[in-house]
């Protein structure tokens, strides 16, 4: 167990260094009248720069990431994230960057942000993209309020439903709920895909549109995708491309193509930009041709000399976020496209998919496959012994955490019971992934020989199993050390 | 061959055998061949990695940096000092390669450091409860306001015109298909108008002066576009402390008007300042929300930055984002999980109180880094030395008599003056000639105030570098 920062802290230490003050103004005490100023320190550390380094260093030690080991999170899209990204990231040329500067003194930035809208309409075959949106939820609020917006201007006014299939991400119908329509959701057929009727059933003249992933979050492609597109677009509803699972079709086939209208990518997944411990993301939002007023302002243009933001667009949505997204993060996706090319990210896309089904045909008879098909990217398996072993998806999740390996997405989509959601990206290698395959089918057999082990995992870990429950029923979300007065 | 993909044909031989396939394409076979691209992608050929480093630090080069310009620009993003060890540490790739902790055990490092971030956000806040980040400030305000619609179940919110412009704008984006009425309240004296504040809070005519959120739907719980409700109930106040001219806000007093009339009462907040401010929980706010670039991250040009939210205790269940708890493991040693849960869009999906998934950890982390490497006396000494620097580098440009002054009021690290002589952008054009970067030009987004100039001094600016700054600004220089 770990001190907290607080506890290694000690009056007098410090960690910073700064200038004496060069001025003579006078400091709050003259230039703040008293009835703003803080009456009582904040309470933060006070420590040594050894501690801070030896503490977080310890933390970064009792923390799993990519670069520690496999990290199968079903769509997550773990991939190996590349280190010359972090270095040109850190350019002053980009990092010093103000972003109220002159467009002028900005024409890297803007050059960045230009390429790669023009770069990811080519990838999802869509007309113009904004960078904005800060993360994959983030785009999709931003992609829905456009739909919203292109059916109140043609005065389409009675449009406030969007259509999920079950299989969807949880963020999808809390995206359209924020967005201010109602949800309806549309059941998966005995394939994993949209059943046709009960999409027929739901469109109508309330229908703005249909939120889809494809893959979906089975790791299936929707082969109806075409007379889906179609049926929504017959009712006058738009089609929403979820990307978070856009690594299994870069280069190969392309969103726009298949009738979306709408499309957010997750730089942080497909674009290997890294996951940060859970942010920051980037959800750019590309659109086709008649719903480009409707995005947000400003965006990047280019007039055959110079590089400029473009805020005069009176039909946009406004603003999701200050200044232009998560430009960093875009930077890193930029150069990862430029390191791949066209034909580096078809293959990105082909051997994800062919991991994917080799690990698949590795488990597959040792773990139950409720949709028996050729996956893409990521497939989902089912614990189906949990009455005669005892052991639920759950054990074996934090079983593998004893071998080093991250476990895969549990108990999604909702749709699969005891569900262990697989996706291992292109960048893991055979043997890592034969490795896993033999460590998973060893605890599949230990469930059945010594369930309490399983039942009890993980054993080799910084802490034991933790105790959830407790959390939330008996909140401690702030560190109450006694010289805290309350 | 691509290094990121290690399969090499060998292995894709054998793992096709081994699945039953005689190809790559046999895959895709699910994907409708009319769908299916026949070309390649028009993008530009890939590049090896000198030659990507090349090509990237030419496109660097065709930005100005504040690495090499002293920089005088604020206006929600400042250029404060980063300690080395941020940099170290968020570096560490067990942090920056990892997913958000769901797997408690081995995501005790991140989750630890999550609670610290609370923690620390808390005490410089006063607040009880702190969320593990936002993407942003703006967004931060704009979930602060839903918070408090679903805290008071009111659908009107009141705005000071001192709120950074882009955060109002984000705010209105957010609001206006959630059927929520945004009202904005006037400045005087470069604060909010507070008697205007009391006037709209009060008067049963009060809401004729709010601006109707446009853009929503008939049929929207009866609510037609452009027709100001009649209900004058107030789910929040938000005011922003120093606001966006860098003038600190009586907001002791906006909150106390806030509740007498059973509002929430919002506070935007600057981090840094709290080192010497009151903070909001000691004046009584109901939830703090604000930007943290300040804390340990670099300008990026905007993003990424992280946005903070914090509330009061009775608001923690409708709170948004990730939350950190702490808890027992099976053997009765301290541990970190994500917790409450039953508020997220993973579990509770069209009726989770946000959407938010993904959200700035990395960025917390290099603020909790950073507030570790400050601590108490270091985070005070970075106010005091933005407070001194900009209050001489105000009285040095009055005194040029170039420039006069537009409010009367406290300020911090950032205020106005009004430029007499010339146009705001021919200052900053000489002053980027003189390789340094100058003021905001507030004329874009306060139409009455030409020629006034936002100028922020951070801790970084020495006064020599601010002598200089005068001196072009005042005429002077190349």
């Amino acid at each position: 167990m770990a001190k907290l920062i607080f506890e290694m802290s000690k009056p007098g230490r410090t960690a910073y260094s700064l200038p004496p003050c060069d001025v003579e103004t006078g400091g709050s005490e003259v230039l703040i009248p008293e009835r703003y100023r803080r009456k009582k320190d904040a309470e933060l550390p006070e420590v040594s720069e050894t501690d801070v380094i030896r503490h977080f260093t310890e933390l970064s030690r009792m923390n799993h990431g990519v670069d520690n080991g496999f990290y199968p999170l079903g769509s997550c899209t773990m991939k190996y994230n590349p280190k010359v990204n972090e270095d040109i990231a850190a350019l002053d040329g980009f990092r010093g960057v103000h972003p109220l500067q002159d467009d002028g003194t900005a024409q890297g930035c803007i050059r960045i942000i230009y390429e790669m809208d023009r770069m990811l309409s080519e990838i999802t075959g869509m007309d113009r993209f904004s960078l904005q949106p800060a993360a994959g939820a983030h785009g999709e609020l931003t992609g829905l309020l456009i739909i919203r917006a292109y059916h109140v201007h043609r005065g389409d006014m009675g449009r406030n439903k969007i259509i999920v299939p079950d299989s969807a991400h949880g963020t999808n119908p809390a995206s359209a709920a924020m967005a201010g329509f109602e949800i309806i959701e549309v059941k998966s057929d005995e394939r994993g895909g949209v059943d046709l009727e009960a999409l027929k059933a739901a469109v109508g003249p309330d229908t703005a549109g249909l939120m889809l992933t494809n893959p979906n979050t089975l790791g299936l492609f929707d082969e109806n995708i075409k007379a889906i597109a179609d049926i929504v677009h017959e009712a006058g509803g738009l089609l929403y491309y979820d990307g978070a699972n856009a690594n299994a079709i870069i280069g190969i086939c392309r969103p726009g193509d298949m009738g979306f209208d709408v499309v957010h990518l997750n730089l942080h997944k497909t674009f290997s930009t890294p996951h940060g411990g859970g942010g920051p993301g980037s959800g750019p939002v590309g659109v086709k041709k008649e719903l480009e007023p409707f995005l947000p302002v400003p965006l990047a243009c280019f007039d055959g000399e110079r590089y400029l933001l473009d805020y005069d667009r009176p039909l946009s949505i406004g603003r999701v976020r200050s200044f232009y997204g998560n430009f960093g993060v875009i930077l890193r996706a930029y150069a990862y496209i430029r390191t791949m090319g066209p034909d580096g990210l078809r293959k990105v896309a082909e051997n994800a998919v062919l991991n994917a089904n080799y690990l698949m045909h590795r488990l597959r008879d040792h773990f139950d496959l409720p949709y028996d098909r050729t996956c893409m990217h990521e497939f989902v398996l089912s614990y189906g012994r949990q009455k005669e072993t005892g052991v639920r998806t759950l054990d074996i999740a934090k079983r593998l955490l004893d071998f080093g390996f991250h476990p895969p997405t549990v108990y999604f989509p909702l749709i699969v019971s005891e569900a262990l959601m697989i996706e291992p990206t292109e960048t893991e290698s055979l043997e890592t992934l034969d490795l896993f395959a033999d460590t998973l089918i060893s605890i599949a057999e230990e469930a059945e020989k010594d369930p309490e082990k399983v039942k009890t995992a993980p054993h080799r870990t910084y802490t034991s199993r933790l105790d959830e429950v407790k959390a939330a029923r008996n909140p401690v979300l702030v560190c109450m050390d006694e010289n805290r007065k309350e | 061959m691509y290094r990121y993909i290690p399969n090499t044909r060998e292995d894709q031989e054998k793992m096709l055998s081994a699945i039953g396939a005689g190809s790559i394409n046999e895959l895709f076979s699910d994907i409708p061949e009319d769908i299916r691209l026949d070309r390649d992608l028009q993008l530009p050929a890939a590049m090896s990695e000198p030659e990507l480093v090349s090509h990237m630090r030419t496109i660097a080069s065709e930005n100005v940096s504040t690495a090499d310009h002293p920089c005088f620009l604020g206006a929600g993003a400042y250029d404060h000092f980063i300690p080395s060890v941020v940099g170290h540490v968020i570096s560490r790739s067990e942090f920056y390669t990892s997913y958000t902790p769901y797997q408690p055990e081995i995501s005790q490092g991140m989750l630890q450091a999550i609670f610290e971030y609370q923690t620390m956000i808390c005490r410089l806040t006063g607040m009880d409860v702190s969320n593990a980040s936002m993407y942003d400030g703006a967004t931060a305000l704009a979930e602060a306001a839903l918070m408090a619609v679903r805290g008071t179940g009111r659908e009107k919110v009141l705005v000071s015109q001192g709120v950074h412009p882009q955060y109002r704008e984000v705010l209105r984006t957010y609001a206006v298909h959630a059927g929520i009425e945004i009202a904005e309240i006037g400045l005087t004296g470069g604060t909010t108008d507070l008697d205007e504040l009391r006037a709209v809070m009060s008067g049963p005519d009060g809401a004729a002066a709010g601006i109707k959120a446009t853009g929503g739907m008939s049929g929207e719980g009866g609510k037609t576009a452009g027709i100001p409700a009649r209900d004058t109930g107030v789910a929040a106040v938000i005011m922003q402390s120093p606001n966006f001219f860098g003038v600190i806000e009586d907001m002791e007093s906006a909150t106390a008007l806030a509740h007498e009339y059973g509002a929430l009462s919002v506070a935007c907040v600057d981090p840094v300042s709290l080192a010497i401010l009151q903070p909001p929980g000691e004046y009584g706010a109901d939830i703090a929300a604000g930007d943290g670039q300040p804390l340990g991250n670099p300008l990026n040009y905007g993003g990424p930055h992280f946005g903070f939210l914090a509330a009061n205790q009775k608001l923690v269940r409708k709170m948004p984002g990730r939350i950190v708890g702490q808890t027992t493991d099976s053997e009765g040693r301290r541990g970190f999980v994500l917790t409450l849960q039953a508020r997220e869009q993973h579990i509770r999906r069209e009726k989770a109180v946000s959407n938010i998934c993904s959200n700035q950890a990395l960025n917390a982390l290099a603020a909790t880094v950073y507030l570790s490497v400050m601590g108490r006396q270091g985070l005070k000494q970075v106010a005091e030395l933005c407070l001194s620097k900009s209050h001489y580098a105000y009285s040095k440009l009055l005194a040029t008599g170039r420039f006069e002054k537009v409010h009367d009021a406290p300020f911090f690290r950032e205020f106005v003056v009004r430029a007499v002589a010339e146009p705001v952008e021919a200052i900053n054009k000489r002053l980027l000639d003189n390789g340094i970067i100058g003021g905001f030009a507030l004329e874009r987004h306060y139409p009455g105030m030409e020629n006034c100039w936002l100028v922020a001094v951070t801790e970084k600016r020495t006064r020599q570098e601010i002598d200089k700054f005068v001196e072009v600004a005042a005429g002077g220089g190349c």
